[in-house]
């Protein structure tokens, strides 16, 4: 027979919403705060700086390669493993004078001494402060441009009210999201920025399910009060809400355990967005439409109905 | 009853046959290749038979050797093998007649070659140096406003006007008069026939100004020549270089990505890329004595300039006028002077650059000719806190010797180390950047990470897909493994399309088509729910699965519409990776509907189309 996690559901999810936009709004506020107060710790792409990152044959010893580095007028870099024991990360801010694209070589070379075997270059990378600094605007440009193109497209989809709380939820997620990136000081990359709008597109993707299925049963459903009329189709949609979100949340795992070092970032934002978004689709996005009135008129089709609507129920 | 109709089976089949056929080359890796490209463009039969030999002689025999496009490769398996080949066709190959390059080819049996390509790897995955350069357009416009500067001053002498004083100040031409009916008088000289510049006039304390700009519209012209021909430049650098599938493109208006695949040695390739180096040909002045009463007193005598020489860092004057620039160096090779044994740069000038040399050399057999050899250094200084950008352009005479005889299109030049010689004659030929450029990026990936991220990349995807195809075939058993075969297919698309496209896979790329193997079985989920729900309503069995499709279709639309606008602005934002991303994202978006919901229908029908009050494995 069908299996079900979820079956014949019948939760009440409208009558939750002042305890979930209580705590909504908490973790909105208590989001922002923290990035107020700690700021996103952003990566190498929108800071400018250099990044090394040398693979030795056996452990490195993060105290020679210090001093190597410090008598090589490096005092500032910070030195960490990276993955394993064998990987070193070496990060410095942008340097005064000298020749920028030397600093990385010159880095290099003062390693040369810290092991016997074989040092692996692995990556180098510069980006230089003006650089960082365009991207910083345009990563913010690129995220208003397609929460804005978003609502463009469901209220001519669907309706105003729609839109609004799509765009609310849209929101809250992008904001959650970046207060855990925050609280955490994990590294905010351009790939993180990539997943931040990965997660803008998820959020979405769900809540237009459920709009859907809102709209729909706007239509056909005689009887029930707007709030019922949400509510049952949030409860008719529950189960492939979670389902999806359960694939998504498999792979994005595969990503986050098998993917290496440079897409965790990446993979974290999304696992944090898809739960965020999943819930803010039902709790957010939902709610803030009934709280908007939303009324059967507003969504009746404009040419005259009858003849090719079904009765569901 | 729920049929397809032929045509769709059809067009499905030829779908898949062809998603599979553009996918398959990815399946047989690459071989290391040495290629050689001729200059020319023209592959010479002798080229062959020089690396069939060398490679003998290195004990490389029996190298599958493959032509196509004009190049030459040998294909080996392993690195050592490459690099042994590298070092022996540069050796035994005119590398003035031909590029010798490293390189990584499809292994894929010619048949295939002939129609499909694998996907093309972006650097971190393959390895390699990315630059990203940002040409000082500020110098490029200051130097376009200067050419008006000798403009203005002979056309003051000319109208015979004496003590103005003209010159290139606070970003504008300006002359300063003292009378305002001489300042009248040249205000309309000047006009005459410059076109692109902004005049304005203005007055202050004694003195009258003539100020002018180059107009936005010359301003962006003069722009946009300095950029492509930098762009020129900086290819014909890279050919220099020998680097197999060099990536030189414009980004923005003030920049240009260099993405130079395979070099590991990042370090050679920014000091080619980013130099200034050129010469230039000057008269020497006056008598030793005279240079050190100028060195003392800081100040050259009219009609000549002071220099210092690089060898002893003494004082020397040369004339005002030049013999000859960089710019009319036609080629230039380095080698060793047969008399010295030092050095030298052998010089091959065009025509207007023999003509000029040879009629000044003629007129001055006996006197000293110096070689200037000019750089411009990028620096940053702090100035009030501020972080402010300075360009110094280092001017040294490397060389002054006495004329011999009469000079004309082809000589030599001593006076460099052995490296900056033949750095310098690479440069010469590939002639000078219009404006100077500044590395304002720069990332290298070592061949050891982009394995690794490759590897990483597969094992993530595959581990994702094998987990959505286990979880969707125990929840919606036929139908989930229906779902499966799609998601499959759907990869398969992807890779094909991607390497149709040619459109560079990067690591975030990957990351792309994991996150579309979860979100691709949505539309399924869709569907199968809707039809779970109809059965439930008591719908027969097909008319079920007729409203499933029917009715989540306009759902599944809206939402992957979405995500594809999300998609297309991560596009536009569009650096490298990022790109990578967004492109494998929007492709997957687009076959996963295909797929999802044509293809699945396409099997369920087959499954339960004909099946009469059957029950669904759902």
């Amino acid at each position: 027979m069908m299996r079900n996690l979820i079956h014949n559901s019948k939760i009440d999810f409208m009558g939750l919403t002042r305890s979930t936009w209580i705590m909504s709004g908490a973790l909105v506020i208590l989001s922002l705060l923290i990035l107020l107060i700690r700021g996103l710790n952003f990566g190498l792409d929108f800071t400018g700086g250099y990044i090394v990152e040398v693979g030795y044959p056996q452990a490195a010893d993060l105290t020679v390669i210090r001093e190597a580095l410090a008598t090589a007028q490096f005092p500032d870099a910070s030195v960490q493993n990276f993955g394993s024991s064998q990987d070193v990360l070496i990060r410095m801010v942008p340097q005064e004078g000298a020749d920028k694209a030397l600093v990385s070589q010159r880095v290099i070379e003062s390693l040369a001494g810290t092991t016997d075997g074989e040092l692996d270059l692995r990556r180098v990378e510069f980006v230089g402060p003006q650089v960082g600094e365009a991207l910083r605007e345009q990563g913010g440009l690129a995220v208003l441009s397609a929460l804005f193109a978003i609502v463009v497209y469901i209220w001519f989809r669907f309706e105003k009210k729609f839109s609004v709380g799509s765009v609310l939820a849209l929101v809250h997620d992008v904001v959650i999201t970046l207060g855990i990136f925050s609280l955490f000081q994990l590294d905010f990359d351009l790939t993180v920025l990539a997943a931040i709008l990965a997660v803008i597109g998820y959020s979405l993707n769900d809540t237009i399910v459920v709009f859907d299925r809102i709209r729909e049963n706007f239509r056909s459903m005689r009887r029930g009060s707007p709030a019922e009329v949400i509510n049952t189709s949030i409860n008719q949609t529950l189960s492939r809400t979670v389902i999806t979100s359960l694939t998504t949340l498999l792979v994005l795992s595969c990503l986050l355990i098998f993917g290496g070092k440079i897409i965790s970032g990446f993979a974290l934002a999304l696992i944090v967005g898809v739960v965020v978004g999943t819930y803010s689709s039902i709790f957010i996005a939902s709610a803030a439409v009934l709280r908007l009135g939303i009324t059967r008129e507003d969504l009746m089709p404009v040419e005259k109905e009858g003849a090719d609507q079904e009765s569901v129920v | 009853m729920n049929k397809y109709p032929l045509w769709k089976y059809v067009l499905l089949a030829v779908v898949l046959l062809a998603g599979f056929l553009f996918a398959l080359p990815n399946l047989f890796g690459d071989f290391k290749a040495v290629q050689v490209t001729p200059r020319d463009g023209q592959l010479d039969p002798s080229v062959r038979f020089t690396v069939v030999e060398a490679l003998k002689e290195a004990g490389l025999s029996d190298v599958e050797l493959r032509e196509d496009d004009n190049r030459l490769l040998a294909l080996f398996t392993r690195d050592d093998d490459q690099l042994k080949a590298r070092d022996a066709i540069d050796n035994a190959l005119e590398s003035r007649q031909n590029i010798i390059a490293m390189n990584l080819v499809s292994a894929a049996p010619a048949w295939l070659r002939s129609f499909a390509k694998p996907m093309y790897l972006g650097l971190d995955l393959r390895g390699g140096v990315h630059f990203l350069m940002q040409v000082d357009m500020e110098a490029t416009i200051k130097s376009a406003e200067e050419r008006y500067v000798s403009d203005w001053r002979r056309d003051l002498r000319e109208q015979r006007i004496r003590g103005v004083s003209v010159g290139h100040r606070n970003d504008r031409i300006s002359a300063r008069f003292r009378s305002a009916e001489q300042r009248d008088e040249m205000y309309e000289v000047f006009r005459r026939d410059a076109f692109d510049l902004d005049f304005d006039t203005r007055e202050e304390g004694e003195f009258f100004y003539i100020d002018a700009k180059l107009t936005e519209l010359a301003a962006d012209e003069e722009k946009r020549a300095a950029l492509q021909q930098n762009i020129t430049t900086l290819r014909n650098r890279v050919n220099e270089l020998g680097v197999a599938e060099p990536i030189v493109v414009q980004q923005g208006l003030e920049q240009i990505v260099i993405q130079l695949p395979g070099v590991q040695d990042p370090a050679r390739a920014r000091e080619i890329l980013g130099a200034t180096a050129t010469l230039e040909y000057r008269l020497v002045e006056g008598t030793a004595a005279d240079w050190y009463a100028a060195g003392n007193s800081g100040t050259a005598p009219a009609g000549s300039r002071l220099y210092t020489q690089r060898l002893d860092g003494a004082p020397i004057l040369l004339s005002q006028d030049i013999i000859v620039t960089g710019d009319q160096i036609k080629d230039a090779s380095s080698g060793i002077d047969q008399q010295s044994g030092t050095p030298a740069v052998f010089v091959n000038l065009d025509g207007k650059g023999a003509r000029r040399m040879q009629a000044v050399t003629a007129e001055n057999v006996g006197n000293l000719m110096a070689v200037v050899y000019i750089e411009n250094l990028i620096d940053y200084k702090e100035v009030d806190g501020e972080r402010v950008k300075v360009t110094e352009r280092v001017e040294e005479v490397i060389n002054s010797a006495t004329i011999r005889d009469v000079l004309s299109h082809r000589f030599q030049t001593t006076g460099l180390g052995a490296d900056e010689a033949a750095n310098l004659a690479l440069l010469l030929r590939a002639g000078a950047l219009k404006a100077p450029v500044e590395i304002v990026e720069e990332r290298t990936v070592g061949p050891s990470l982009g394995a690794d991220n490759i590897r990483q990349g597969f094992l993530s995807a595959v581990a994702g897909l094998v987990l959505v195809l286990i979880f969707m075939a125990w929840y919606y058993r036929v139908f989930g493994l229906i779902a499966g075969a799609a998601l499959v297919v759907n990869l398969i698309l992807i890779v094909a399309v991607l390497s149709t496209l040619q459109a560079t896979l990067t690591m975030p790329g990957i990351a792309g088509i994991v996150l579309t193997t979860g979100m691709a079985v949505d539309a399924n989920v869709l569907i199968f729910e809707r039809i779970r729900e109809e059965i439930r309503a008591g719908s027969t069995v097909q008319k079920a699965i007729d409203a499933g499709y029917e009715k989540a279709f306009s759902t599944i639309a809206d939402a992957n519409i979405t995500t594809l606008i999300a998609a297309i602005v991560l596009f536009s934002l569009g650096t490298g990776p990022i790109k990578g991303f967004a492109v494998t994202l929007s492709i997957g978006i687009l076959t996963s509907m295909f797929t999802a919901i044509l293809g699945t229908r396409a099997l369920v029908n087959l499954v339960y189309g004909n099946k009469r009050g059957a029950k669904l494995a759902i």
